[in-house]
């Protein structure tokens, strides 16, 4: 437990040694605040909620978390550095933990420094701050199983720009799997019972009703099975595949 | 105690370590020698837990690493090559990180981390980022992480290598001072490094053991162990040396004069030689004997 925290610590340091986290977050800020106030006609819809801004998150996730992501094992691998952190008196479960739980912290301050947002929505209106809370929190359970996903694909490779293409690939199946365009490919052939099956991983979906503000419980765990079973394979690739 | 059995390497079909068999006691220093891609790293990276063996095992105490991984790998202190860091960090975090993982609790972390950084004399660069020390310094801040522990079991590679030559010096007597009753082994590619630490050397080729013994045994398989060279002041006759007993064969150099006389084996010719030097008023300017020509026995065994 304690191991997990300093390798947390250690990488959650690293981020910000690194420009990474302070180019992620600017990144975030700016494209989150685009798409609320531009695309998704924030002033226009004229309803004191932030749908717009939430419903725009899967997007923003596919790109943006992949590219924090990346570094993770590839860079370990490629410095050499994995050699010596997998020899200390560590094990692999602590490392993969402690590397999710840092960079996972650094989804949560980006999403907490889009309180302007939140801000101005209280200024012009009565929002229900409840719902708010919720889809802020839906928002950042999803960021979760974006970054088991990236995280595993780094893990494959010493490769940075290789984990992130393969990262954005994989997220990208997840986030559209319940898109209109999958789901009416399969239609004309899959019988319905695919159709729910592969609907049912989709991210779109399960967020759907979270940025909204309301947490099923189902949604919920979904999220965090993807993220537990994402993470899982992380581990079994750094456990099978520790050299080079 | 180390015990390795068998041990074996593959990637894919490339054999890089090639049952490999050998103990290692306390008290022993071992320099790990053999030509670029013997099997050296590769060996220690197994003894170190970071790769599984293709076949075979390492035991320490009697507990396979492959099993207790975690729980050996808090008695090693391990060197990788190339002295792999967290290149963003500065020395000093970084070493207070290892600190930390290793659970050293904070007195013992404090003592260990101003033991180890005036051992490696790293005072001046303790807030500089590791990225940007030069590649001795660097050295000396992978091997500072290695010892901070005080681990019973050291494994080096290559730890001199990149240092100046006051550094290799001093890392040279930090490694005796260290190595009490402890397990060390290095690997090195200075021969001489061997003789200087270490009490035992070993050498491996293409994965294979070849050979297994004490410094000075090492030496002694050179043809110019306790051979005899002697420089004329002008030219004598010099045949009568070749008859002196003990004396296997005699060898002149054209260019320099200088005559070398090797001895048979196990015998010391320096007494009978100086003798009859007397004897015959030859006009020895220099006389020297060799200690044995490592290069020499190293490429013998290794090729
Ligand atoms: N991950 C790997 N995949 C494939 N081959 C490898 C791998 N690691 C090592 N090898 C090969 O195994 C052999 C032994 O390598 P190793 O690094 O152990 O040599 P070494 O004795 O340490 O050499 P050096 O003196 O150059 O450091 C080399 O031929 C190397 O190419
Ligand atoms: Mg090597």
């Amino acid at each position: 437990m304690k191991t997990t925290f300093f390798i947390a610590r250690r990488e959650f340091a690293a981020f910000f040694a690194t420009p990474i986290a302070y180019v992620f977050i600017a990144i975030f800020l700016i494209l989150s605040g685009i798409f609320t106030f531009f695309v998704g006609d924030f002033y226009e819809r004229g309803q004191a909620d932030l749908l717009p801004f939430f419903n725009y998150h899967p997007w923003l996730y596919l790109f943006l978390v992949p590219a924090i992501a990346m570094r993770s094992w590839s860079e370990e691998r490629r410095s050499g550095t994995i050699e010596l952190l997998m020899t200390l008196p560590i094990t692999a479960t602590q490392a993969i933990a402690g590397k999710f739980i840092a960079a996972w912290a650094v989804l949560l301050l980006a999403l907490l420094l889009t309180f302007p947002v939140w801000v101005t929505l209280n200024y012009l209106g009565q929002p229900d701050n409840g719902i708010i809370l919720a889809a802020y929190t839906g928002s950042w359970l999803m960021s979760g199983a974006f970054l088991a996903i990236s995280m595993c694909m780094s893990a494959l490779t010493k490769n940075q720009v290789i984990a992130f293409i393969l990262a954005i690939l994989v997220c990208f199946l997840f986030v559209v799997s319940g898109s209109g365009i999958v789901l009416n490919a399969f239609e004309k052939w899959a019988a319905p019972g695919v159709l729910d099956t592969v609907a049912s991983f989709s991210f779109l979906t399960h967020f759907e009703a979270m940025a909204a503000g309301v947490l099923a419980l189902n949604d919920i765990l979904f999220f965090l099975l993807v993220t537990a079973v994402w993470l899982y394979a992380g581990l079994t690739v750094i456990e099978q595949k520790k050299a080079v | 105690m180390i015990s390795v059995k068998n041990l074996s390497k593959s990637f894919g079909s490339f054999v890089a370590v090639n049952d490999l068999s050998f103990d290692v006691n306390p008290g022993d220093i071992v320099g790990f020698l053999g030509p670029n891609g013997a099997g050296k790293s590769t060996t220690m990276k197994m003894l170190t837990g970071f790769l599984t063996p293709t076949s075979g095992y390492v035991r320490i105490d009697g507990r396979r690493v492959n099993k207790h991984t975690t729980r050996l790998q808090k008695q090693i202190g391990y060197l990788p090559e190339g002295a792999p860091a967290y290149e963003e960090m500065t020395v000093y975090q970084f070493l207070h990180f290892i600190a930390d993982v290793r659970g050293m609790a904070k007195k013992e972390k404090m003592a260990g981390l101003t033991q180890v950084i005036e051992q490696l004399e790293l005072y001046d660069v303790l807030d500089q980022s590791i990225e940007t020390l030069s590649k001795g310094f660097k050295r000396r801040v992978g091997l500072a992480q290695a010892i901070i522990h005080n681990p019973q079991i050291l494994i080096l590679d290559e730890p001199t290598d990149g240092l100046d030559p006051n550094q290799k010096q001093h890392v040279r007597n930090l490694i005796t001072s260290l190595s009490k009753d402890k397990l060390v082994i290095i690997s090195t590619h200075i021969l001489e490094e061997v003789s200087a630490v270490c009490n035992r050397a070993m050498i491996i080729a293409d994965g294979v053991k070849k050979f297994d013994g004490t410094p000075l045994q090492l030496q002694q398989q050179s043809r110019y162990y306790q051979a005899v060279t002697l420089k004329l002041s002008y030219a004598a006759d010099i045949t009568g040396l070749l008859e002196i007993e003990g004396v296997d064969d005699m060898h002149v150099d054209k260019k320099t004069g200088e005559v070398t006389l090797f001895p048979a084996t196990g015998q010391f010719i320096l007494g009978p030689v100086t003798e009859y030097i007397h004897h015959y008023k030859l006009p020895v300017d220099r006389l020297h004997v060799d200690q044995g020509r490592l290069e020499d026995v190293f490429m013998q065994i290794t090729s």
